[in-house]
């Protein structure tokens, strides 16, 4: 039986969690940590943050993010999207900066105000 | 020689939200004067995400942190200089900065908040044994060229130290394409958040030696390759726990520390956190100089902050307008058993609150605990505290009325549970 070992993130006591194949999960202190190991087991998200380059600004760099928490197997496709892409200031918090980035129905956004210095 | 009400040293989110603070109080003759090119402070290379749940009740990066309270301080065109370092502080309140484009400036101000952040405890402060080739740099530099610049400081990374700003590093060197091979950790425990733990490190199957240090650097021009060495309760490596990793770089995450100078060069006292004495209104020692923020003790959330940051800037405002209950006797606030250090160090206990919110961290993970209060000797309130860690400071409201009868002391400790 394939019992999935999990720390729990939402405190500082840590619980060491278990998630057995049926959802059960052991381990947990309180409802969270049990919420918490659903989650990780059948769908775990992550926020991805970065940057992409941007011209005309005054730093090369713009910084970004996905407006929400994206399938954690596809980091690294995100990431490679993101690196395709480059502005032009002006930008602008909340700018979409990529559409519903590799199919995941998220936006990844501006999350600096960059103004046109050329 | 210029003349303001209150000068804010830094314009980082404290320095920001202690302007806000002040300027709504009647404050409108201030300065902020900020070193980098731009307002924000660090908040502007934490490109990561989890700051303002507290503050504005939602999870925003650091950039957008920032950028609120910039469009704060400019919606109420409060002033700022960019470029300028302060390079001279006295006793007087007269504050010097410089730039590239006014030359030497000295304000007198009538009260001035420090809000100069913290630095990282680099690699002199540990004394690594080995060479000392290119390519050891802490967290911090790594973030900043990373975020701001765009420049990747290695390929084959092993950090030292388990604080967040390291793990949070270990991610996205990962993500551009750097590999981390571990992270060491001289402590028995892990000094960063469980949530950066496991989002961090056991996402990207990071290993995370405890108990370890970098035993040895060795290059020639750039570093080639580490040492790791377990250590003993004396945290000395333990001869043939060595284990080598072929690095071109080494990232440090090894501390945080007020950035206090200007204040130390005219002798304002410094309590246990590095950071200055203050009593319940941020004031130090010296009359209308306060302080907030990560100069007057390291925070782990940037919306404790702004909240602290912006009773600096009300305090300030009140004594400017000499409303601010004048100088008499002081408690002192004293770290009791297990707690590193307290702020305010020191109470007035004038003034018309119904709390006092202390803040303080403790020296050591611990499980089933009281937080103690102790008025002269004599415990006032215990908190019990099922877990207690070092890297989350501890908030907690004290009722004036326990405390008002103090003559000597005050002090805050913990105590076991009895099982």
């Amino acid at each position: 039986m394939a019992v999935t070992e999990l720390i729990c993130i939402n405190c500082p006591r840590g619980c060491h969690l278990k998630v057995d194949e049926n959802l059960n999960v052991t381990g947990n202190f309180c409802p969270r940590g049990a919420a918490y190991g659903k989650q990780e087991v059948t769908n775990p998200v992550r926020t991805v943050t970065s940057t992409v380059r941007i011209d005309c600004a005054n730093l090369p760099l713009c910084p970004v993010k996905t407006v929400k928490a994206t399938p954690k197997g596809k980091m690294f496709d995100i990431m490679a999207s993101i690196d395709k892409v480059k502005l032009v200031a002006p930008v602008h918090v909340g700018d979409v900066v990529i559409k519903d980035v590799c199919g995941t129905g998220v936006d990844v956004v501006a999350c600096r105000d960059m103004e046109k210095i050329r | 020689m210029i003349k303001k009400d209150l000068v804010i040293i830094g314009g980082g989110s404290a320095g920001m939200a202690a302007a806000v603070g002040a300027f709504d109080a009647g404050i409108t003759d201030l300065l902020i004067i900020e070193r980098s090119p731009f307002l924000g402070g660090i908040l502007n290379q934490c490109i990561h995400n989890g700051f303002g749940l507290a503050e504005f009740k939602e999870e925003l990066t650091g950039p957008e942190f920032a950028g609120r309270f910039i469009k704060q301080v400019e919606a109420r065109k409060i002033p700022f200089v960019l470029n300028s370092t302060v390079t001279g502080l006295t006793k007087e309140k007269v504050v010097t900065y410089t730039n590239d484009k006014e030359g030497v400036v000295q304000v007198e101000a009538k009260a001035i908040i420090m809000a100069t952040g913290c630095y990282e405890r680099s690699a002199g402060a540990i004394g690594i044994p080995g060479e000392r080739p290119a390519g050891i740099l802490t967290a911090g530099q790594a973030q900043l060229f990373l975020n701001e610049y765009g420049y990747l400081c290695g390929h084959r990374i092993f950090i030292l130290g388990s604080g967040d700003i390291g793990l949070i590093m270990a991610r996205r060197l990962t993500l551009e394409g750097a590999k981390v091979l571990g992270v060491a950790e001289i402590m028995p425990w892990s000094n960063g958040l469980n949530r950066n733990l496991v989002q961090c490190l056991y996402d990207f199957n990071i290993p995370l030696y405890l108990s370890h240090t970098v035993s040895k650097v060795v290059g020639h021009g750039r570093l080639e390759r580490i040492e790791i060495s377990q250590v003993d309760e004396k945290m000395q490596a333990i001869p043939g726990t060595e284990q080598s990793f072929d690095v071109d770089t080494l990232i440090l995450s090894i501390g945080l520390v007020p950035n206090n100078d200007l204040l130390n060069s005219i002798g304002v006292p410094t309590s246990r956190s590095r950071g200055a004495i203050v009593n319940e209104n941020f004031e130090t020692q010296l009359e209308g100089v306060f302080s907030c923020g990560n100069v007057l003790h390291v925070h782990d959330l940037v919306d404790n902050v702004v909240s602290e940051a912006r009773e600096a800037g009300k305090a300030a405002a009140a004594f400017i307008n000499g409303k601010l209950p004048s100088e008499g006797k002081q408690i002192d606030v004293v770290p009791g058993d297990g707690v590193g250090y307290v702020v305010p160090s020191k109470l007035t206990l004038k003034g018309n609150v119904e709390n006092y919110l202390f803040k303080f961290r403790v020296k050591k993970p611990s499980k089933n605990v009281y937080i103690d209060y102790k008025v002269d000797g004599k415990v006032v309130k215990s908190v019990f505290k099922p877990v207690i860690i070092p890297s989350e400071m501890e908030i907690q409201p004290i009722a004036k009325k326990l405390l008002e009868n103090a003559q000597i002391s005050i002090e805050v400790s913990l105590r076991q549970k009895e099982v």
